[in-house]
């Protein structure tokens, strides 16, 4: 009796995003920026998948130094639908699409984003792209690697170039689009009260993601067509027997591809700099050193691109310039490394799944970001370009630093997202299980490299004591994949199965707490007034006791 | 109304103005210049370029200072982008 005077599902009987309409069409033609997140967020993962089963090809094949599980060719493209997957289709969109695409209006106390109908046409394009790479997948492929370098990719190769290049220009529209919106709405349409200084980190990561994706994707976009164009009609761009220059080439290249680190890193270290705070209750220590040092990344962050390029023939002296700017943009990001250490000083930590990724991810993204300044040391850049280390390095920020960051992010907003809470025991599993698969595949990959073994050959049977270490980076990959397929599975069940959850089941600080799980359409019944400055976990603590007290 | 027709006339003239720019674009192309030949095709282009900028793009009797903020940081990181693969490009004989 008395169950029945009590609501079952009170939390369900509003209408939220998610009831409001059913059908296909309310879902493909919504311009809801919570239903087109996970719009994104579906077709994001099918990608991750995708990407993921070419990078179990490529353990498989290096499980033995022969190449005996694929034909040389078969290898070269596995490697680059890897790259070029992950990367275009992975990567760069998964955190600003998904989480940030959910969040920014939520967090600054928006109804949506600025220009709701352009936000739908990105998840388009982004489909649109996806479709292409699809298609050139299956008809053949491409050989060159995500990087298209020239002349190869113009005058060489024989394999689908232009259509790749099709599917990362489509998607880079849609990062382009996704990058307006952001910093229109962010200008625009924040809470009043919600000055600069008060703004979530995670604003000011994506934020500052956002400028690099305006200024920096159309480099790429008109890049990828002037080498369309070398092959289509022979004009001399970059191929010097009709007057071009090959490293023209890697300089546009790499000034987009660069900063394209920072596009998937930066909203990652945003989700970071939320867990910190709301795991161990206590305001960021140093909140402006933390906001401006994302923009600061994103400035600098454009000034060190050929550091890819110090053994292709670039001047000495430029690449001493290179090699000077490339230390430099370490400062901020260990500035956010450093605060984040000192925020827990004295915190109050609980251990929580979100906490895991973010411990993770400082870990990791510390060993990345420290093996990234060897290489931008010119004489050992000379000794390991081209080789495992590099892989290891770029893995450790683009998996040990985007992925985990994502993850932490998405177990924590879950429950806001679905209105329901992920089982906590599988999530911790699973995070070690992410934990010690991403490192068993990814640290024998810095001895294999510094010892020599060079990236992108399937062969390596002139050199068979490396079969040991790759031995280890195969098993590790596996243990990685079901650190992966294990979230894929209790989230799914947690949408039927799991508890429901209240509007702040962290009791964290931010606006997106401050309305239902999930929320209503439009986020908020009252436009809010923000009278608090960010993380103001002290107030919460006080208000908590006089409740206590109070009761 | 009539400021909407008077706007769509200009943009029209400002389109054909484009093509006829292109299209000199193109016969300069066949004239031997010599080395300025490059010269030429670049100084039509930034024409084109700055109309479009201007009137298109309405970056011209804009009152918002951000669109000129927006706009300077647009040229700001091309500067960029030109200026050190230039310090690449230029240097590369030294020894």
């Amino acid at each position: 009796m008395a169950s029945a005077a009590i609501p079952a599902h009170p939390a369900t009987e509003r209408t939220n995003y998610l009831t409001n309409g059913f059908s296909v069409k309310s879902w493909l033609l919504t311009t809801d920026h919570k239903r087109i997140a996970v719009l994104y967020l579906i077709s994001i993962t099918l990608f991750f998948f995708l990407g993921g089963f070419f990078a179990m090809l490529i353990r498989l094949e290096l499980l033995t130094p022969a190449s005996d599980l694929m034909h040389t060719d078969t290898y070269n493209k596995a490697f680059t639908m890897h790259g070029m997957i992950m990367v275009f289709f992975f990567l760069i969109p998964v955190v600003p699409a998904t989480l940030g695409n959910f969040l920014v209006p939520l967090m600054i106390g928006a109804k949506d984003l600025a220009f709701p109908r352009i936000n739908l046409l990105s998840w388009y394009l982004y489909v649109l792209g996806g479709i292409l790479i699809t298609h050139c997948m299956l008809t053949g492929g491409v050989d060159t690697g995500w990087t298209f370098y020239t002349p190869f990719s113009t005058a060489f190769t024989n394999t689908k170039i232009i259509e790749a290049g099709l599917a990362a220009f489509v998607a880079g529209f849609s990062s382009i689009f996704t990058g307006l919106n952001f910093i229109v709405t962010i200008h625009r349409m924040r809470a009043p009260g919600l000055t600069w200084n008060r703004l979530p980190l995670f604003i000011w990561a994506n934020y500052a993601t956002s400028l690099i994706m305006i200024l920096g994707t159309p480099v790429v976009a008109i890049t990828i067509v002037l080498v369309a164009v070398e092959r289509l009609f022979h004009l001399g761009i970059f191929d010097p027997r009709l007057g071009g220059d090959p490293l023209l080439f890697q300089h546009l290249f790499w000034f987009y591809s660069h900063p394209a680190v920072y596009i998937m890193i930066l909203p990652s270290m945003g989700i970071i700099s939320e867990l910190i705070t709301a795991f161990s209750r206590k305001r960021v220590f140093g909140y402006n050193f933390v906001a401006l040092s994302s923009v600061a990344i994103a400035v600098i962050g454009f000034l060190v691109w050929a550091h890819h390029m110090f053994v292709a023939g670039i001047s000495l002296y430029a690449a001493m310039v290179f090699s000077f700017l490339t230390f430099f943009v370490g400062v901020p990001s260990a500035i956010k490394v450093f605060n984040w250490t000192a925020t827990l000083y004295r915190g109050s930590i609980s251990y929580a799944t979100p906490m895991l990724y973010a411990f993770g991810f400082i870990g990791l993204f510390t060993i990345g970001g420290l093996t990234g300044l060897f290489l931008a040391t010119l004489g050992i850049d000379v000794h390991v370009t081209d080789t495992y280390f590099v892989v290891a390095h770029f893995h450790y920020v683009m998996v040990g630093g985007v992925l985990m960051g994502f993850l932490g992010g998405l177990h924590f907003w879950w429950p806001k997202i679905s209105g329901r809470l992920y089982p906590e025991g599988w999530a911790k599993l699973s995070a070690l299980f992410v934990f010690v698969g991403f490192n068993l595949t990814f640290f024998p990959q810095f001895i294999l490299g510094y010892l020599g073994m060079p990236r992108r050959y399937a062969d390596y049977s002139h050199m068979p004591e490396f079969q040991v270490l790759n031995v280890l980076s195969t098993a590790g990959s596996s243990v990685l994949a079901v650190g992966y397929l294990l979230p894929m599975i209790y989230f799914v069940w947690s949408l039927r199965y799991g508890p429901l959850a209240d509007a702040n089941p962290w009791a964290a600080a931010g606006l997106e707490w401050k309305t239902a799980s999930p929320p209503p359409t439009f986020n908020f019944d009252e436009t809010p007034v923000v009278t608090w400055e960010a993380y103001n976990y002290d107030e919460i603590e006080l208000k908590e006791q006089k409740e206590v007290a109070v009761g | 109304m009539s400021e909407h027709a008077a706007s769509r006339t200009f943009y029209v003239a400002l389109g054909i103005s484009l093509l006829v720019l292109t299209a000199v674009t193109v016969f300069a192309a066949f004239v031997n210049l010599g080395p300025f030949n490059p010269v030429v095709a670049l100084l039509i282009a930034t024409i084109k370029a700055t109309l479009v900028v201007l009137f298109f793009m309405h970056v011209k009797g804009a009152s918002e200072k951000m669109t000129g903020a927006v706009v300077v940081s647009g040229f700001f990181f091309l500067a960029i982008l030109l200026a050190l693969a230039m310090a690449d490009y230029l240097t590369r004989a030294w020894r």
